[in-house]
C-alpha cells in the first residue's frame, strides 16, 4: 500500500468563459523514504496537485472529480476540522520564497511552539526544547540564541531551514515542497535538497518534490512525473525519464535545457511549445534599417573599459556625512570588453553582477573609478550631444520582464520611444516602420503594435525589451539576467533570439547570470565574481574546463549534474 | 530606541517652533495690537508709550522668545472680546472637547475594527454586504447632515435625548467632566455618535482592505499548511499584521477628531473649543486664534511621536535598524 495516493484527481477553475481545467485526470502515488518530483513549465499545473492534496486550493479553484488517500484513508472529503488536524501534523509543506513564508512580527521560536503544542500537545518547555532541537537538525547553528531571534535576522537559505522546520515539527508521513530551493543561489540550494534528502532517508518521510528545475529533479528525485498543460504526460524512474524520454514533450523539454557539459551552436528548436513564432527564412537583417550601416565613428580598443570601478551605498545615514555607515557592493574591480566579444558575468546574489550593470548604463554613478565606453568616459563628457550618441550606443535588457515595460503604453510607443528620443527617424511614418520591422525581428509580428504589454507571456514581453534595447541600434547590449524569470523552453528561444541578432550585427554583450549553463552556451569570455570582486577572468571553454579559483572551482562543483 | 525617539523629539521641536513662527506672525502682523486694546479717544504719545512699555519695539528675536516663553507656559494674552486671558478660557473649554472627542475615537475604534475584522473574514455573509454598503452613507454623508437628522430624530420626533449643551456638569477643579450626571451622559451621547460615524466607517474600510491584503501572504497559506486554527490564524497572525497601518491613520484621525470637532460642537452649541474658535473667528479675536493654532499642532505632533514609537514596539524589523 502506498503512502500517499493520488487517484484521477482533476481540479477546475470557474471562469467566465467555463471552466478551465488545471489538474486533468493525475494520479500518482509515493512511497515512503521516496522522492517524487513534479516537473513542468509554468501553468502546467503542478503546484495546483500539491495543493489539492492538502485541500487547500486557491478560492475559486475546487476538485472535480478524484480522491487523495494517506495510508489508505480517504482524506479529500474529510470536513474542515478533520482536514486541518492532518495538515502539518501528517501531511507537512514547504513553499517557495522563504522570504515571506514566516509572520514577520513574531520570533521564529513562538511559531515555532505554537506549531507544536498544537500538533504534539507538550506543555511550553517541552516546545520549545524541541523547536532549538528541530532548528539544530536542519543546521542552524547557535539554535539555543537564535529562537528567539526573527524571521528578518535570518538569510534567504536559514529562513528556509525554518520553513523545513516548521513543516517537520509534528514527524509528518509526507512532506510536499512546492519549489523549495528556486528563490535560493546554487550553493544554499545543494544545502537545502541535501538536507532534504537526508530528512527523507532518516525520517522515512514520503516527499513531493514540486519544481520546474530539471537540475534539482536529476540531484534528488527517485520517480519524476511531467506534467503539461494539466496533464500527466510520463511518469517513471528519474533516470528513465530524464535520459530516455518518451513522450514528445518530455523530449524536447530536456532538450531544452541549457547543456553545462559542452558548448552547443543553438538551443535545439522547442516544437512542442505553441507561441514560437521564428523568423521567416528570408527575412535578412543586413537588408533592414536594423542591419544599416550605422552614423558610428570607428574607433581602436575595446568596447568597454572599466577601471577599479567602486560602488559604495550607504546602509545607515548618520546627521554627517563621516556618519554614514557604507555597504560596498563592488570592491575596485577592472576588466574590459572587445568589439563583438559576448562577455559573461557570472556570481550569486550580492555579488555585484547587476551593480555593474548599472554603473556602466549611468544608473548608479561609481564612487570611484574609470568606465569607458567606445574610447569615452560618459561621466567626464559635458556636452550633451555628445554623451547622448555614447548612449544610444549602449541599450540594456533587463530581468524582470513584468516590471521593465511601463504598463500603460502600447508597445509601438515603448518601442518608438528610443528611435524618436535620438532622432533616429526622419517622420511619423518612417518611426512606424522600424518598430514594425523590429517586432519581426524579435519574431512577434506587427499584430503585436497596438497591444498593451499585460497581454503578452513572460517570454514575449522579454521579446518588446530586446525589441526597444535594439531601437536606436546600438553596439553594445547588456542583459541582466535575461531569461531568469522564464521557463527553459521559453529561455531557449530568448537565447537563440540574442545569439542571432549577436552574430547577425555584430553586437558586443555584456551578459549577466547566475546560470552557469547559459553563460557556456552564450559568453566567449567570463568573470566570476563574489561579494563585489572579481576572482577569475577567463575564456568560457577554458574556465569550465580548468577553472583556476577555488570559487569558481566549488560553483562549478555545485552545478545540477544533469547530463543531456 | 533612546536614541530613535531624541531624534523623533528633536524633529517635533523643530516643527513646534515653525508653528509658534507663524502664529507670531498671526498675532503681531493681522492688525494692530494697539488699537485693539486702546479705545478711539487715546492720544499719540499714550499709544507709544504702551508700545514701548508692552515690548513692541524690541527686536523681532527677542519678541519672538518672550512669545515662545509665554506660550510654553500655555500665556497667549487677554481675548480682544472677552476680556479674559486665553489660558483660563482654553482650559475652561478642553475637557469638553477631549471629553468628546475621546469617545468618540473609542467608539469608532471599538465598533470600526471588530466589523472590519468581521468583514474581511466572512467575506460574502449577508451581514457584510450589510455592513458595506451602510458604511458608504457613513462616509459619504458630511457630519452636520448626520448631526441634525440625528437632532431631528431622537431630539425633536421621539423626545428621549437632549440636543444641545454639556447638561450637568461635575467640576474636579483642573477638569469638569459630564460624565458623572446622568444629564451629563445623555447629552454626550448624540454629538458622540455624529462625531464617530465618518470615522467608524473609515476605520472599518481600513482594517477590511488590510486584512484581506495580509490573509493573501505565503505565511498566511503557511500557517494553514502547518494546521493552525482558523483562530489563530485571523486573530494571532492575520490582526497583528493588520494594524501596523490602521495605527497610522488612526492616530492621525484622532488629531483630526480633536482638531476638528468644531462642526458637530457648533451643531450641538457643545461648548468646546471648536465652537470657541469659531466664535473667535467671527470677533476676529486673535489671540484666541492663535492659542488654537498652537494647541492643535501640539495635538498632532504628539499623536504622531506616539504613532511612531508604537510602530517600533510593534514591528521588530524597525526595531533592529533603529535599535543601535
Amino acid at each position: 500500500m502506498p503512502l500517499l495516493e493520488i487517484k484521477n484527481l482533476t481540479v477546475k477553475f470557474p471562469s467566465r468563459k467555463g471552466d478551465f481545467t488545471a489538474v486533468d485526470d493525475v494520479s500518482l502515488s509515493v512511497e515512503p523514504g521516496e522522492i517524487l518530483g513534479i516537473v513542468g513549465e509554468s501553468g502546467a499545473g503542478k503546484s495546483t496537485v500539491g495543493n489539492a492534496i492538502i485541500s487547500l486550493l486557491d478560492p475559486p479553484g475546487y476538485v472535480s472529480g478524484g480522491s487523495v488517500w494517506l495510508k489508505g484513508e480517504r482524506i479529500d472529503d474529510l470536513d474542515e476540522n478533520l482536514q486541518s488536524a492532518i495538515r502539518g501534523k501528517r501531511i507537512g509543506m514547504i513553499f517557495q520564497d522563504p522570504l515571506t513564508s514566516l509572520n514577520p512580527l513574531e520570533t521564529v521560536g513562538a511559531q515555532l511552539i505554537e506549531t507544536i503544542i498544537l500538533h504534539l500537545k507538550l506543555d511550553e518547555k517541552a516546545a520549545r526544547a524541541r523547536a532549538v532541537d528541530l532548528l539544530n537538525q536542519v543546521g542552524i547553528e547557535n539554535a539555543e540564541e537564535r529562537v528567539d531571534q526573527f524571521p528578518h535576522q535570518f538569510s534567504g537559505g536559514m529562513r528556509q531551514r525554518v520553513v523545513i522546520a516548521l513543516a517537520l515539527c509534528s514527524d509528518p508521513e509526507v512532506v510536499i515542497a512546492d519549489e523549495p530551493t528556486t528563490a535560493l543561489d546554487v550553493s544554499i540550494q545543494a544545502q537545502i535538497l541535501g538536507l532534504l534528502r537526508k530528512l527523507c532517508e532518516d525520517r522515512n518521510v514520503g516527499m513531493i518534490m514540486v519544481t520546474h528545475d530539471m537540475g534539482v529533479i536529476a540531484e534528488v528525485t527517485d520517480r519524476v512525473a511531467v506534467m503539461y498543460r494539466g496533464k500527466l504526460v510520463e511518469i517513471g524512474k528519474t533516470d528513465d525519464v530524464l535520459y530516455r524520454p518518451t513522450h514528445d514533450y518530455t523530449k524536447s523539454l530536456i532538450s531544452a535545457v541549457p547543456r553545462p557539459d559542452k558548448k552547443v551552436d543553438r538551443f535545439p528548436l522547442v516544437t512542442y511549445i505553441e507561441d514560437v513564432t521564428e523568423r521567416p527564412d528570408d527575412m535578412k537583417l543586413s537588408d533592414m534599417w536594423l542591419g544599416k550601416t550605422r552614423d558610428y565613428e570607428d574607433f581602436d580598443g575595446p568596447m568597454l573599459t572599466v577601471e577599479n570601478l567602486k560602488q559604495d551605498f550607504v546602509t545607515k545615514r548618520g546627521i554627517f556625512k563621516r556618519n554614514h555607515k557604507y555597504f560596498t557592493a563592488l570592491k575596485g574591480i577592472s576588466f574590459d570588453i572587445k568589439q563583438g566579444e559576448v562577455f559573461g558575468i557570472v556570481g550569486e546574489s550580492g555579488s555585484g553582477k547587476s551593480t555593474i550593470a548599472r554603473c556602466v548604463t549611468g544608473i548608479y554613478e561609481p564612487t570611484a573609478g574609470d568606465i569607458s565606453i567606445c574610447g569615452a568616459d560618459l561621466n567626464k563628457l559635458k556636452d550633451k550631444n555628445r554623451r547622448n550618441y555614447y548612449r544610444r550606443q549602449t541599450q540594456m535588457v533587463f530581468q524582470d520582464p513584468f516590471s521593465s515595460l511601463n504598463g500603460r503604453m502600447r508597445v509601438e510607443n515603448i518601442i518608438a520611444e528610443p528611435i524618436v528620443f535620438h532622432k533616429q527617424a526622419a517622420d511619423k511614418a518612417e518611426v512606424k516602420k522600424i518598430v514594425d520591422e523590429l517586432l519581426e525581428t524579435v519574431g512577434l509580428g506587427i499584430g503585436a503594435a497596438r497591444k498593451f504589454p499585460h497581454e503578452f507571456s513572460g517570454g514575449q514581453r522579454q521579446r518588446i525589451s530586446i525589441a526597444r534595447a535594439l531601437a536606436t541600434r546600438p553596439r553594445f547590449l547588456i542583459c541582466d539576467e535575461p531569461t531568469s524569470a522564464l521557463d527553459v523552453s521559453i529561455q531557449a528561444q530568448i537565447l537563440n533570439l540574442l545569439k542571432d541578432l549577436q552574430e547577425e550585427l555584430g553586437l558586443t554583450m555584456m551578459f549577466i547570470s547566475h546560470d552557469l549553463p547559459v553563460i557556456r552556451q552564450m559568453c566567449d569570455r567570463v568573470a566570476v565574481m563574489q561579494s563585489g570582486e572579481i576572482l577569475e577572468i577567463a575564456e568560457t571553454e577554458a574556465l569550465f574546463n580548468a577553472p583556476q579559483h577555488a570559487y569558481t572551482q566549488s560553483l562549478l562543483g555545485l552545478m545540477p549534474k544533469f547530463r543531456h | 530606541m533612546l536614541t530613535f525617539i531624541a531624534k523623533r523629539l528633536i524633529q517635533s521641536v523643530l516643527v513646534m517652533i515653525a508653528v509658534g513662527l507663524i502664529t507670531f506672525a498671526l498675532l503681531r502682523f493681522v492688525g494692530d495690537p494697539i488699537s485693539n486694546m486702546v479705545g478711539q479717544d487715546t492720544s499719540v504719545a499714550e499709544r507709544a508709550q504702551l508700545k514701548e512699555d508692552l515690548g513692541l519695539n524690541d527686536p523681532f528675536v527677542i519678541q519672538f522668545a518672550n512669545f515662545a516663553k509665554n506660550a510654553v507656559q500655555g500665556e497667549f494674552g487677554l481675548s480682544y472680546t472677552l476680556r479674559v486671558p486665553v489660558s483660563q478660557l482654553l482650559s475652561e473649554r478642553i475637557p469638553a472637547t477631549l471629553e468628546l472627542s475621546i469617545l468618540s475615537a473609542m467608539l469608532a475604534l471599538f465598533i470600526g475594527m471588530p466589523m472590519g475584522i468581521y468583514t474581511a473574514i466572512h467575506k460574502d455573509s449577508w451581514l457584510t454586504k450589510l455592513f458595506l454598503s451602510s458604511s458608504l452613507v457613513g462616509v459619504s454623508l458630511p457630519t452636520f447632515l448626520i448631526g441634525i437628522l440625528l437632532i431631528l430624530l431622537f431630539g425633536v420626533v421621539f423626545r428621549w435625548l437632549p440636543t444641545f449643551g454639556r447638561g450637568e456638569v461635575v467640576d474636579l477643579g483642573w477638569w469638569s467632566t459630564g460624565l458623572l450626571t446622568w444629564s451629563g451622559i445623555k447629552s454626550l451621547i448624540l454629538p458622540t455618535i455624529t462625531l464617530a460615524i465618518f470615522q467608524l466607517t473609515l476605520i472599518m474600510r481600513l482594517v477590511r482592505a488590510e486584512m484581506l491584503e495580509v490573509l493573501r501572504t505565503d505565511y498566511i497559506k503557511f500557517g494553514r499548511a502547518r494546521g493552525l486554527s482558523m483562530k489563530s490564524i485571523h486573530y494571532r497572525h492575520a490582526l497583528k499584521n493588520t494594524l501596523i497601518p490602521v495605527i497610522t491613520i488612526t492616530g492621525l484621525q484622532l488629531g483630526s477628531i480633536i482638531a476638528f470637532a468644531l462642526i458637530t460642537e457648533s451643531v450641538f452649541q457643545w461648548p468646546g473649543m471648536g465652537l470657541l474658535f469659531i466664535q473667535a473667528i467671527g470677533n476676529a479675536d486673535v489671540p484666541i486664534m492663535a492659542a488654537y493654532l498652537v494647541l492643535i499642532a501640539f495635538i498632532f505632533v504628539a499623536i504622531n511621536l506616539l504613532v511612531d514609537i508604537l510602530y517600533v514596539v510593534l514591528d521588530p524589523r524597525l526595531r533592529t535598524t533603529v535599535g543601535d
